[in-house]
């Protein structure tokens, strides 16, 4: 098998982080992507304007250069602006916050498309049934949409989440120890470059076997109170 | 700083975007280089990886499914860094063989790597174009007496591309995209150079901003061409115009539209 030389321990801390940051950017991406499609389905051109831009430019990008223009770019452009205006400020970004939030705000987008078609896949015959007894907006929205939409988008979900936990590797640029990051460091201690990647590899290996076995499970219990042919 | 006035802040920003903009042209066509290599290369690879999947023999089915599932369940980072920096392992044996001299350059090692990836993405998406064939037309072909290679030859693999077409675009964009991570093992292409500029001028979000809305229009531009692509390739599925004669009576809405 793989000869680590003691270092498998610094996988096994990178592999935490790079979970930990997935699960972190994830839930801001869902956070945004509901925003999103909630502003690319009503009624305000102002709200679809902005949620149409978001999903535009955001998926027209690479991830990497997102990631560099948040870290590196917003940092520097507040300080200009504060500068302008006759402050100081010197602003000193933690690498586990820009990442996760840097990948949610990329991700949001992907997730916005998602949400977006979930929420139109649901009979609107529901929604007006549920008005006509007499839920309001929100409480038609809470109690009859949203324990649906998540039937109709976990698969999109799911691949959103594949995708985003490979992308974390990306994070890797801007020095945060996670898995990707700190089998580099490890390679280079002990130049054995294809023995850590490969490791690594593999480990990634297992959060995508392990994360496809978790989507089925909740597909099933997503979809647990429709009848099958 | 001195508080200078807008106009002349916004002045100095399209100065500064407009003097790096050779530059990162430049850039962006390597960027594109490489892609258009890769996806002809990854395109020749992934036909035959696509007919083995779907294979009824497990011999070739199963070791392609393992390498389509290993270069889509990692990261390509981890794909890149294996082969650019894993290779150096093996420096001997790949001397010996008389290989050493393409894995010692990054951009051999990029185009490997993008063609690997992009080839496993696109096995998997005509497979699925393959298997969504319907199975009359299969029937059909092989009742007017066409078996093995020329079935797969005149009507599976035509019918597969076209149905497969819309997903293909997404991964040539996807792709297009993933070219940036070269600049991590030194190729210069748009954000090789855009990280360089920002290194020694420090204009930070104007560079990194602009070498972004190029991507902007590039992926935009390939998303367009596949469009057209799609709606060529369409036309005897589309519905006629509806300037024939005494069709507009035909699709003339009963209810007045809202």
């Amino acid at each position: 098998m793989l000869d680590l030389r003691g270092y498998g321990w610094m996988l096994w801390d990178g592999l935490q982080i790079t979970i930990l940051v997935g699960i972190c950017s994830m839930a801001v991406a869902l956070l945004l992507g509901l925003i999103g499609a909630w502003g690319k389905l009503s009624k305000s051109k102002i709200a679809q304007g902005l949620a149409g831009t978001y999903t535009t430019v955001i998926r027209g990008i690479p991830e990497l250069l997102l990631i560099l223009i948040v870290y590196y770019g917003a940092p520097t452009l507040i300080q200009n602006i504060a500068a302008r205006f006759g402050h100081d400020v010197i602003i000193d970004v933690n690498p586990f916050l820009a990442g996760f939030i840097t990948l949610g705000f990329i991700y949001g987008a992907f997730t916005t498309e998602v949400f977006r078609g979930a929420f139109l896949a649901i009979p609107s015959g529901q929604i007006e049934a549920a008005r006509a007894i007499g839920m309001s907006r929100t409480l038609a929205f809470r109690r009859v949409i949203l324990p649906q939409v998540w039937r109709f988008a976990l698969p999109g979900l799911g691949n959103v989440w594949m995708v985003l936990i490979k992308a974390t590797a990306l994070i890797s640029v801007i020095q945060l120890p996670e898995l990707m990051r700190n089998a580099d460091v490890a390679a280079r201690a002990v130049r054995l470059p294809f023995t850590f990647f490969f490791a690594a590899s593999l480990l990634y290996l297992g959060i995508t076997i392990v994360s496809m076995l978790i989507q089925q499970r909740a597909e099933t219990w997503a979809n647990r109170g429709v009848r099958r042919a | 700083m001195e508080p200078d006035g807008l106009l002349s802040g916004i002045y100095r920003t399209f100065q500064i975007v407009w003097e790096s903009f050779p530059q990162l042209l430049g850039g962006a066509l390597l960027t594109i280089e490489i892609t258009i290599i890769s996806v002809l290369l990854g395109l020749c690879f992934a036909v035959p990886l696509a007919l083995a999947r779907v294979s009824s023999n497990p011999l070739l089915r199963w070791p392609v499914y393992g390498y389509i599932f290993y270069f889509r369940g990692t990261p390509l980072l981890v794909q890149i860094f294996l082969i650019y920096y894993g290779s150096g392992q093996f420096s001997d044996f790949l001397e010996d063989i008389g290989l050493w001299t393409y894995f010692r350059e990054a951009y051999f090692c990029a185009v490997l790597t993008l063609t690997l990836n992009t080839a496993a993405y696109t096995a998997e998406i005509l497979r699925g174009g393959i298997q969504a064939v319907p199975h009359g037309e299969i029937e059909a072909a092989r009742a007017v007496g066409m078996s093995g290679g020329l079935l797969y030859r005149r009507i599976i693999l035509p019918k597969a591309f076209r149905l497969a077409l819309p997903a293909y675009g997404n991964e040539v964009v996807f792709l297009f995209q993933a070219t940036s991570l070269v600049s991590i093992i030194t190729l210069m292409d748009l954000t090789g150079v855009a990280r360089v500029i920002v290194a020694r001028s420090f204009h930070v979000y104007e560079i990194y901003i602009t070498a972004g809305l190029i991507y902007l229009t590039i992926t935009y531009g390939i998303l367009w061409v596949f469009r057209k692509v799609e709606f060529h390739l369409g036309g005897h599925l589309r519905e006629r115009p509806a300037t024939a004669v005494g069709s507009k009576a035909v699709v003339a809405p009963t209810v007045a539209p809202r």
